[in-house]
């Protein structure tokens, strides 16, 4: 086996048994500081077995793209977990981690859904995928000027790259682009991911739904694979901020030391962040969807300044 | 100050402008954006006070201590007086939030393009900030034109004299303090006579929404 696919290995393991842990823990920080007692941070882990073992049911009339989403979803989020430099930059497959490919993989997952949920034909889910449609729009575009702003002085758009160098020259953090792309970031990956102000995960309400409407008319294992698939694109996402603002820890190589340095770095980073993530949301209410575009918008311009000062500051 | 440290403490600086610029056009609470607008003339000082420990000169250290004083701290609170019995919110920009977000982004575009010249007479850390102050200026003559509230346009006159202050120091590194002096008299006595003005205003039509104040009317 080679050195880089060890690091590829460990690193989808890591995402895959991590991420749902990751949802517990957000969930239990919120329910300790709203003052319930929580499920505790296996229940994520408890409620996919359970429905892992329901009988498949899809929803009658609905074709293929019902049935293929859930797949598309986990599938983009595990190559996206196995390429892009979570645990080492030193990937089996490095130059599939550049920044366009791991943002096309992952709007990929999301369009899939927002497909399947136009399948099912139900009013709620059209007017959730549509309402995703919105979000992404704006979404996409942010990401990719934000991520390019940092890669403008390393002269490479591939993300192992960027950390390599950053790395390299730890100044670079405290820089006006980098602060006003990791902003832009955190803007919009609680966008995409769906977490408060734009998107509350724990509704009730079809109404104010977005990320939980499309999914409404899943059940058993394809409900299993989407809600799994949603924790590993929350930590692929908090994973990827943490390396590229604060890549210490990372491993260079795939010297199993290195790597498990690597590992204990990047569980503490990504956890530190959703508690973080999590305490934030108790403090904010969702803001109404027609501001939604506002706050994006200015994400974007965040982003496209920080493309600027990375250019004309240096 | 070594060079490592001024490059990137003046960088710095010019992303806090930016930032407070675009807040200040992002956010619609007025009491908010006069926070925010404060932070910028925290920002600007802390600007020219780079600039001064660079140059090593006593005038550029009074300049900031003056901005600070002027910017930070009497120009927020006149504008807090005014704003304590008008409306506190700005509630119908003329371009909505969103579209206005994305025009700033096209004027940093644009002013990047204009100034890109002026860089190139003198390349050197301080001017290479120059496109800041032309975006803050730009982003301020923005809000000036669009915004309904007159408490809204001032700020957003400020916010072109900030940015019109701060690409004046990046170029020349001192304007020379009587006529910064002279500069910052002229926009307090700018802000007092509008603050004013807004007081009449309120007294008279019951509100500051310059949209109806378009017609004459004799009654």
């Amino acid at each position: 086996m080679s050195v880089g696919a060890l690091g590829g290995i460990v690193q989808a393991l890591l995402v895959v048994a991590g991420s749902p842990v990751l949802a517990g823990v957000m969930r239990q920080v919120r329910a300790r500081l709203e003052g319930r007692a929580g499920a505790g941070i296996g229940q994520p882990w408890r409620d996919l077995r359970k429905l892992l073992r329901k009988e498949p049911i899809t929803p009658r009339g609905t074709s293929g793209v019902f049935a293929v989403a859930p797949l598309v979803l986990v599938a983009t989020a595990l190559v996206v977990a196995v390429v892009a430099p979570f645990v080492t930059t030193a990937s089996a497959m490095r130059p599939a981690a550049d920044l366009f490919a791991v943002v096309a993989l992952l709007a990929l997952g999301t369009v899939a859904l927002a497909l399947a949920g136009l399948d099912t034909g139900t009013a709620f889910g059209g007017m959730g995928a549509s309402r995703e449609m919105t979000i992404i729009a704006l979404v996409e575009p942010t990401l990719l000027v934000a991520i390019f702003a940092l890669s403008v002085r390393v002269g490479s758009t591939n993300l192992a790259d960027i950390i390599t160098s950053t790395l390299d020259d730890p100044g670079r953090v405290i820089s006006p682009a980098s602060l006003l792309a990791a902003v832009a970031l955190i803007v919009v990956i609680v966008a995409e991911t769906g977490r408060l102000p734009v998107d509350n995960p724990a509704t009730h309400l079809e109404l104010t739904m977005v990320h939980e409407a499309m999914t409404l008319e899943y059940a058993g294992p394809d409900l299993a694979l989407v809600e799994l698939a949603s924790a590993m694109r929350l930590s692929v996402f908090l994973g990827l901020l943490a390396n590229l603002f604060l890549p210490w820890g990372i491993a260079t190589g795939a010297a199993p030391l290195a790597l498990a340095t690597g590992v204990v770095a990047l569980i503490v980073k990504v956890t530190v962040l959703g508690m973080v993530l999590a305490a934030g949301e108790v403090f904010v209410a969702k803001i109404r969807l027609f501001r939604v575009p506002e706050l994006l918008a200015g994400s974007f311009l965040l982003s496209l300044l920080a493309v600027a000062a990375s250019f004309f500051l240096a | 100050m070594s060079d490592d440290v001024y490059v990137q403490l003046v960088d710095l600086a010019g992303g806090a402008l930016l930032l407070t610029a675009v807040l200040i056009l992002w956010r619609r609470e007025l009491a908010v954006i006069i926070r925010v607008f404060a932070v910028q003339g925290v920002a600007l000082g802390a600007l020219v006070a780079v600039l001064a420990a660079r140059e090593q000169t006593a005038e550029l250290w009074v300049s900031a201590a003056g901005i600070v004083l002027l910017r930070a701290g009497a120009l927020p609170a006149l504008l807090r007086r005014a704003m304590r019995h008008a409306a506190r919110r700005e509630t119908r920009p003329m371009v909505n939030v969103a579209a206005s977000l994305l025009a700033a982004a096209a004027l940093t575009l644009l002013a990047y393009a204009v100034s890109r010249p002026l860089v190139a007479l003198a390349p050197s850390p301080a001017t290479q900030a120059i496109p800041v102050g032309v975006t803050v200026v730009l982003i301020g003559f923005f809000v000036l034109v669009t915004r309904r509230r007159a408490l809204s346009q001032i700020v957003g006159f400020l916010l072109l004299d900030n940015g019109i202050t701060a690409v004046g120091f990046l170029t020349t590194a001192s304007v020379g303090l009587v006529v910064e002096l002279g500069m910052s008299l002229d926009v307090l006595l700018a802000v007092l006579v509008l603050g004013i003005l807004t007081a009449r205003m309120r007294e008279t039509f019951g509100g500051t929404d310059l949209d109806e104040l378009r017609e004459l009317r004799d009654s």
